[in-house]
């Protein structure tokens, strides 16, 4: 592998089913320069890293490594060619030494010692120290994404692809990765920095390229570009105008106040940091966020299903939450729909199950919120996405909760489901709970909201209500 | 052939005294452990240990009709079920309390306290509770005060089918109509539901169901001594705890389930036993009959899952 190593895509399509998740793009590494792909959820950054790294084999476009015609087969070629790739969800066994890990992915024998000597090499040569003989699982989280670094310069890698690298280290943490990749870089090494944070790519980048719904909205050398540029190219303008921001007519009382607030993350998740806001009643607030910054701690802890780390929050008593994965978190498919409310309200006296109650307001509530299903004896499994939905919510609301918080409420439902959705979650606010509701999409969160919270890098912080300002702040460019 | 299969019905449920001296003897302990592994498997423990709290239970209530008869006269007997039933839930504790603590997998734990349970039972017939000859590796037999009635002098049967039969149908109903029996399954179908949603403490149901299981067995080894072998020895469960768990699973984890499953799994064991007397037959075609039957049921199990699926998803996964 030669010091100038490059390598392109030209004119990458992928379709999976009727959905084109890449549109002829075109993308590049060269040595000495780091490239950053910037791009919302699903805007195909992680589709089109995976067709460099032989994950994906593309519909239509070439690849060209030093001006000649390639083929991956698989990521072997590609890492026989100098590419690694440091996976988002690491891709290591937890029961294993560092060691033995990089020996598992090695060409030829498994040699332990001879992997434990390459690991203190490129470590030491790279400036990554990780001890060869420490068992994976009990590395931090950084250490185990230097682990990941290791093993592909270990197999020979001059061209890096790092997958949102620093969405799960601390700042300080992550400023050290970045430093590391430079000197990668100015080394002659190449690589691809898949990030949502512009400031990120604006700080470290030499070239920047944006997607958006799969194609190459943007592309340039990185001083071509501002913060803003940046942001206003990952999201698309306003798909339509909508009446001004509604205020609020009159909030009502204070419902949750959060006082520097701290949330632990789940392993491998950023936490929330010294979060200060009050919701009301009456209100729809609003969580804008994307994917690992910290929101799902948030939603957690507002949920009263995680306790905070420090700071104070005063909950009211009761609290619904309509959990993002209802086939996890909301629903038992193998009970009986009147089952799946008693979950939620047992309706016991002395510890008894009153299940010809449960029967009637399961049945009153499948009427009132206008579920569709054969009966309350229906297992939640036979339901359609859209009614098992609709029954969740209408389990919550059914108790005329004073703080709502759902989490995707709309995810897999089509329009006129949602529809109802957001009617509901209206109603409820009308009703006078505080609504919390968090979407992944930002146009579902400015159309229902009264206020909007933004979360980055485990920062919550309150935005105007406006596309512009939301876009910026979840990518850190405000 | 023929003669093999008459000697298996006639040995299991071909008379009045093979039916109750044979299969019904045996499946007392089959229903109660059957039971708590059923109880166990809804909670989404897999408590494969039966076996070894069923013999924690056998030594506790040998303990207590040997040398607690003398102070508590008629209540010996009670106290002994009640020191076997605590002493399978002790022994089950052991592998709870690695799992919620340390995060050892109960399938594992319970599998090797099976070992140690049986290990024990040796060296306390050849030391602490062995007969005062210390010929036989085996305790005395405990005196008439500690013994279970048995149904008349004709039969072996003896009062524990009652007990047996009466918590079957009491568990039945706890899971049925009480919240504590809702959460147990609600944990066990879904515990990430069971929290969220229903903010059940997962650990908590989880750990109280794995006692309870334990209870079951260790209850059945404290019938076994005081109502069929008076006397603890090895060997005393030709693996009840074992054969439990096919109970469980042929019974499709469901109570009232366990009550026929038992039946079918003691009258092989029976039958097993005359079959080889009678027709020279081994009786390990039996377990070969048992495994069979075990097989089948699995799979017609994973067939109707898979079935369900593809109704719900509209196509085959």
């Amino acid at each position: 592998m030669s010091d100038a190593a490059a390598i392109a895509l030209i004119g990458i399509t992928k379709r999976f089913g009727a959905v084109t998740a890449l549109d002829r793009v075109d993308f590049g590494l060269r040595a000495g320069r780091i490239h950053a792909l910037l791009g919302e959820n699903g805007a195909g950054k992680s589709t089109l890293m995976g067709v460099l790294f032989g994950l994906t084999s593309p519909d239509a476009g070439v690849l060209e490594l030093n001006g000649e015609a390639v083929r991956w087969q698989s990521p072997r070629d590609a890492i026989r060619a100098g590419i690694g790739m440091v996976q988002q969800h690491f891709s290591h066994v937890p029961a294993l030494t560092v060691a033995e890990n990089v020996a598992l992915g090695g060409r030829g024998r498994f040699d332990v010692a001879q992997a434990a000597a390459e690991v203190t090499r490129v470590g030491t040569k790279a400036g990554l120290a990780v001890d060869p003989m420490a068992r994976v699982a009990d590395l931090s989280v950084e250490a185990q994404q230097r682990l990941e670094i290791v093993r592909a310069l270990a197999h020979g890698a001059r061209m890096l692809i790092l997958d949102e690298p620093t969405a799960v280290l601390a700042p300080g943490e992550a400023t050290k990765l970045l430093a590391w990749l430079r000197r990668f870089a100015d080394d002659g090494g190449a690589a691809a920095l898949v990030t949502h944070k512009v400031r990120e790519a604006l700080a470290i980048a030499d070239d920047v390229t944006v997607l958006r719904a799969g194609r190459r909205v943007a592309t340039g050398v990185v001083n071509e570009f501002t913060a803003e540029s940046l942001a206003r190219a990952m999201f698309p303008e306003e798909r339509e105008t909508r009446a001004a921001p509604r205020a609020n007519p009159q909030p009502g009382a204070m419902i949750v106040s959060a006082e520097r607030l701290a949330v632990r993350g789940a392993p491998g998740e950023p936490g929330i940091v010294d979060a200060t806001f009050a919701l009301h009643a009456g209100e729809i607030v609003g969580v804008a966020a994307v994917e690992r910054s910290g929101h799902t701690a948030l939603l957690r802890a507002l949920a009263g299903l995680q306790t905070p780390g420090s700071g104070r929050l005063a909950l009211p008593p009761e609290v619904s939450f309509i959990p993002g994965d209802r086939h996890r978190d909301a629903l038992v498919l193998d009970f009986p729909l009147y089952e799946n409310l008693a979950l939620r309200h047992l309706g016991t006296r002395h510890g008894l199950m009153r299940w010809p109650a449960v029967r009637a307001r399961t049945s009153r509530i499948l009427e009132q919120f206008q579920v569709r299903a054969a009966s309350g004896s229906s297992r939640a499994r036979s339901l359609s996405g859209g009614n098992q939905q609709r029954f969740v919510l209408a389990r919550e609301l059914d108790a005329h909760p004073t703080l709502l918080v759902a989490e995707n409420p709309t995810r897999g439902l089509d329009l006129a489901a949602a529809a109802t959705i957001h009617a509901r979650l209206l109603d409820a606010a009308h009703a006078g709970a505080a609504v919390v509701v968090y979407s992944s999409d930002v146009d579902e969160v400015l159309e229902l909201a009264h206020r909007i919270l933004v979360v980055h890098n485990g920062v919550v912080r309150e935005v105007p209500v406006t596309r512009e300002l939301v876009a910026r702040a979840m990518v850190g460019a405000a | 052939m023929m003669s093999a299969l008459y000697a298996l019905w006639a040995g299991s449920f071909g008379s009045w005294y093979a039916f109750t001296s044979g299969t019904l003897v045996r499946a007392v302990p089959l229903m109660l452990t059957g039971l708590g592994v059923a109880v166990a498997f809804r909670a989404g423990v897999f408590n494969i240990g039966a076996e070894g709290q069923l013999l924690a239970g056998a030594v506790a209530a040998t303990a207590v009709g040997l040398h607690g008869s003398g102070m508590l006269g008629p209540a010996t007997l009670p106290v002994a079920l009640v020191a076997g039933a605590l002493a399978g839930a002790a022994w089950a504790g052991i592998a709870a309390v690695l799992r919620v603590r340390f995060g050892v997998l109960e399938v594992i734990s319970t599998l090797m306290l099976n070992f140690v349970a049986a290990d024990l039972v040796s060296y306390l017939v050849r030391g602490p509770l062995q007969e005062p000859l210390h010929i036989y590796p085996q305790s005395s037999s405990i005196p008439a005060i500690a013994r279970l009635p048995q149904f008349g002098p004709a039969t072996r049967l003896h009062w524990g089918i009652v007990i047996a039969v009466v918590l079957v149908f009491v568990v039945a109903w706890e899971l049925a109509h009480t919240a504590a029996g809702f959460r147990v399954r609600a944990v066990g179908a879904n515990p990430s539901a069971a929290w969220a949603t229903g903010r059940v403490p997962v650990s908590r149901v989880t750990t109280r169901a794995f006692l309870f299981s334990g209870l079951l067995a260790g209850l059945a080894g404290a019938i076994e001594v005081t109502g069929v072998t008076y006397a603890l020895y090895e060997n005393l469960s030709p693996g009840y705890g074992f054969t439990a768990i096919a109970v469980a699973i042929l019974a499709g984890l469901q109570p009232l389930g366990v009550l026929p499953s038992a039946l079918v799994f003691a009258g092989l064991e029976s039958g097993a036993t005359a079959m080889q007397r009678d027709a020279g037959v081994p009786a390990a075609w039996a377990s070969v009959v048992e495994a069979g039957l075990i097989l089948a049921v699995v799979g017609v199990i994973a067939l109707r899952a898979r079935a369900r699926s593809a109704a719900a998803n509209g196509g085959p996964p």
